[in-house]
């Protein structure tokens, strides 16, 4: 069941909608939420939209099931998407408007504001009586409701807890007395896990930076990238380590590089605009081989463009951007497990192969929170750069047949050299002499030659010579998931590969999977196809585009069509 | 970070030769840094020299310390990296005027103010050496350069005045031939617990033919005597003021220190309050992450 809660940024909506997801993760169900914020502090339409199942959800879903609307904006931002058998739960008696009376569409007006404000006397408890109007007309669990209303309000005093409590009450109490459930959407009970955390993206790059050692971060507040920051400046002092808001993102990839350069493990977190701000100390740090993780936590673009909102539009910036020749390794990451387990990825790949590598994210995995099985930290391998271990004299750029060379940290007797933006030798010295350029220049690319070979299989599911192949990567990779499994219902021949690794392009994994299938797609949210045009420059694949980029993730339904249109 | 056996001046420099012209302004401060090093016993290994872009900025190179030549006006946010995440490891910090008060101007009054334990030292030669003499953000006023032939529309900036206003803890001056002040300079701000800034006019007789050593020497002054409370900050920045270089004289020593607490040593107290530890049970911070 997918149930959407939508009012005025700043009314309740993301609490509630918060509070309905994690009231039903606490049950045992699983829970994917998805949500957009107005660019405004105050005001403005915000959005919550919750999935509930017993099973593994993959994507936020086509649309909603059911609808809760604050008010009349929220209503006509969703009227159009409310469809036979859907269900309205609205504002009324008491509210700002009257909703249209839609063929087959299921309405329970619930007077919140009428509730809230006239018999309580609290007018901020609208959404608790919103709130207890959906749990009692979609079976949400009710200890796990409340007990969250006790812990979230405790500091605000038992006064609080108490009106919060009754608000709630009042809520399920009006439904039970005025209204007559005629739909068919509950929430099943399920059996409560131990072993499942739910975090949003954003909280799994920190916790992931965080097992993988990292101790030293450094950004400058950009949307939607500021929650990684906010979650490890609470918990990295804990490990000893150290979160600076630095003065702009040059600053914070300086400092970052500052760190590394020491011997620590180190990352910053950002969006495009702090991205563009990167690109000549991110070619430093290639080119003085330091390991590094930048987080791009992507949004619409260019320039200031959709803050708020989603695009899968800076792939070519951290591909390509900067001036000369330099490795970096991009990832992309399409669910909160892959935020937790590609940031640890992104540490072993830099530390491995000395070089920034960068974690590409996006606006709607930010936010988003999932339930997820618990990692298993036994099981997780942490990869350290290769350390100078002294003895003769030390040659830092040491011309190796993979091109690593061992790293020496300050303070390390015999160790020293200068880490250098200059072209240099094999002891840090500035050497610019054509044969030196060439040979640093491959030494370096060579690093990352057989970076494919060396990374973990990229996944493929799906019918061996189909007639149709998709190649997703990012946030779409969840909806194509969806999309492949109804179309393997409907029995059509449909593979999918989903990539993570996105450039160096895996170009044998997707030459081999190209050649299995008739015709290959490529989804993506940006106007330029970038992923498309980088498979069609480097692994010679001409691929079908579909773009969408309106700030919005791929529904299933869209790719479901596409397909369908394609295959045709 | 002390040693038993003392370094020579000598012992301090690589084996790179410095490339600098002859007569520039920057060998005296190269041999300035090496000499205060020696009496102070700074061991090579433990100590970082981070520098951005510009004919000063090669200085790492020269230095059997570990170094950092990096970007053009970058070497700060770098170099408050290194302390903040090694908090052991001596930092300093080199470069020219236009690395950090035009490019890198952003930077200075953050390292500043937050305090970061670090010393820069910055060779002012009120021109852009490296790129052939254009303008510089220490350019006197009608300075003709390679960019403002008919003369600079621009009004210079204050380095000493600067440093003291965005809160740097140590500020002082110097001039790149008088070693055995800046020397000394160099020793005080390497005992400093702080950000300390240094400013060192350091002539460029290659590209810059009007702030030349023979222009600066009558018109020196070292301030101690008329300003012998060093932590008087608002005599310090009068004097930075009404002295300023093209007033007359030009002063030189020792502005203004304070202590106050560094950067580096609140970052300690948030990890004790946060019972910190090298060995963590990060199973307990997922715990926090059950619904
Ligand atoms: C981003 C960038 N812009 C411009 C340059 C070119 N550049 C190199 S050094 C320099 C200025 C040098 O002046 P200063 O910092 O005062 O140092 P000096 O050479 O005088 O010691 C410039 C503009 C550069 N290296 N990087
Ligand atoms: S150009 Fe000027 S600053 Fe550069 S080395 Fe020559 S004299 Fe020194």
């Amino acid at each position: 069941m997918v149930i959407r809660v939508g009012g005025e940024g700043g009314e309740g909506v993301i609490s509630t909608g918060d509070m309905l997801a994690q009231a039903s993760a606490r049950a045992g169900l699983e829970v994917l939420t998805f949500r957009t914020f107005p660019a405004e502090i105050k005001g403005g339409y915000a959005m919550y939209q919750l999935r509930v199942s017993t099973e593994k959800i993959l994507s936020q879903g086509d649309t909603f099931h059911v609808c809760v609307v604050f008010n009349g904006e929220a209503y006509e931002m969703n009227k159009d998407l409310l469809a036979p058998g859907t269900v309205l739960v609205y504002d009324s008696p008491g509210g700002d408007f009257q909703p249209e009376a839609t063929e087959g569409v299921i309405q329970y007006p619930v007077p919140m504001t009428k509730i809230s404000k006239v018999d309580l006397g609290s007018p901020i408890s609208k959404n608790m009586v919103a709130l207890g109007a959906v749990m009692q007309l979609f079976s949400f669990p009710v200890d796990s409701l409340k007990d969250l209303i006790k812990a979230k309000f405790k500091k605000k005093g038992e006064s609080v807890v108490e009106m919060n409590l009754r608000a709630l009450e009042a809520g399920a109490e009006y439904v039970r007395s005025h209204l007559k459930k005629v739909d068919r959407f509950y929430v099943q009970p399920a059996q409560p896990r131990e072993d499942r955390i739910m975090l949003s993206g954003n909280e799994a790059i920190g916790l992931g930076a965080l097992v993988a050692g990292c101790r030293f971060f450094s950004c400058y507040p950009i949307t939607p990238a500021t929650d990684i920051a906010n979650w490890l400046s609470r918990h990295l002092p804990k490990v000893n380590g150290v979160v600076v808001q630095a003065e702009d993102e040059i600053a914070s990839l300086g400092q970052v590089i500052g760190a590394t350069f020491a011997g620590v493990k180190a990352m910053t977190g950002t969006s495009g605009p702090g991205l563009d701000l990167m690109v000549e100390l991110l070619g430093f740090a290639s080119m003085a081989e330091l390991p590094l993780v930048i987080a791009d936590v992507q949004r619409g673009g260019p320039s200031t463009g959709l803050p708020t909102k989603s695009e899968q539009s800076d792939l070519f910036l951290a591909a390509k951007g900067g001036h000369g020749d330099f490795p970096r390794i991009v990832l992309a990451a399409a669910t909160i497990e892959d935020c937790f387990y590609l940031t640890i990825e992104a540490f072993n790949l830099a530390e491995r192969y000395q070089i920034p590598v960068i974690l590409l994210s996006d606006g709607a995995l930010a936010s988003r929170t999932e339930k997820i099985k618990r990692p298993d930290l036994s099981k997780i391998r942490i990869i350290n750069r290769e350390a100078y271990s002294g003895g003769g004299e030390y040659q830092r750029y040491a011309v190796t047949e993979t091109g690593v060379s061992p790293v020496s940290i300050p303070g390390q007797d015999g160790g020293r050299y200068i880490a250098t933006g200059l072209e240099h030798s094999e002891t840090a010295a500035p050497k610019y002499s054509p044969d030196y350029h060439e040979k640093m220049t491959e030494k370096r690319f060579r690093k990352i030659a057989a970076l494919e070979d060396e990374s973990p299989e990229t996944e493929c599911e799906g019918d061996k010579d189909g007639d149709l192949g998709i190649i997703s990567w990012g946030l779409t990779q969840c909806a194509v998931r969806e999309a492949m499994k109804e179309c393997a219902d409907r029995g059509l021949r449909v593979r999918a590969l989903y990539p993570k690794l996105v450039f160096p392009v895996p170009v044998k994994a997707i030459q081999r999977f190209a050649s299995t299938v008739k015709k290959v797609l490529i989804p993506e949210l940006n106007y330029q196809g970038q992923f498309a045009e980088l498979v069609a420059v480097h692994a010679g694949v001409n691929a079908i585009r579909f773009n969408l980029y309106g700030g919005l993730p791929f529904t299933p339904a869209q790719i479901r069509e596409k397909i369908t249109e394609v295959i045709k | 970070m002390e040693i038993s056996q003392p370094l020579k001046p000598k012992d301090y420099k690589s084996d790179v030769p410095p490339i600098w012209c002859a007569g520039c302004g920057d060998y005296g401060v190269l041999a300035s840094l090496t000499m205060a090093f020696s009496q102070n016993n700074v061991k090579p290994s433990d100590t970082v020299l981070v520098s951005g872009i510009g004919c000063s900025s090669r200085l790492p190179y020269f230095v059997t310390t570990f170094g950092m030549h990096t970007c053009h006006g970058r070497a700060l946010p770098i170099a408050t990296g290194i302390k903040l995440a090694k908090p052991d490891l001596r930092v300093v910090v080199v470069g020219g005027d236009g690395d950090h008060f035009s490019i890198g101007g952003g930077h200075l009054p953050h390292a500043a103010r937050k305090n970061i334990d670090l010393l820069l030292i910055v060779m002012d030669n009120s021109i852009y050496g490296l790129t052939k003499g254009q303008v510089s953000p220490t350019s006197r006023p009608g300075m003709a350069t390679t960019t403002t032939p008919y003369g600079s529309p621009d009004v210079p900036v204050n380095p000493v005045a600067y440093a003291l206003v965005y809160g740097a803890s140590f500020v002082a001056q110097s001039f790149s031939s008088n070693t055995k002040l800046t020397t000394d300079l160099i020793g005080k701000a390497l005992n400093h617990k702080g950000f300390a800034f240094i400013n060192v006019i350091s002539p460029c007789p290659t590209f810059n033919k009007v702030d030349t050593f023979e222009y600066y020497k009558p018109l020196l002054k070292n301030i101690d005597e008329i300003h012998p409370d060093k932590g008087d900050k608002v005599k310090a920045l009068s004097l930075a003021i009404t002295m300023g270089r093209n007033n007359g004289e030009v002063p030189i020593g020792l502005f203004y220190q304070e202590e106050r607490p560094t950067y580096v040593e609140m970052i300690q107290e948030i990890k004790i309050r946060n019972k910190g530890t090298d060995h963590p049970e990060l199973g307990r911070i997922m715990d926090i992450l059950r619904p």
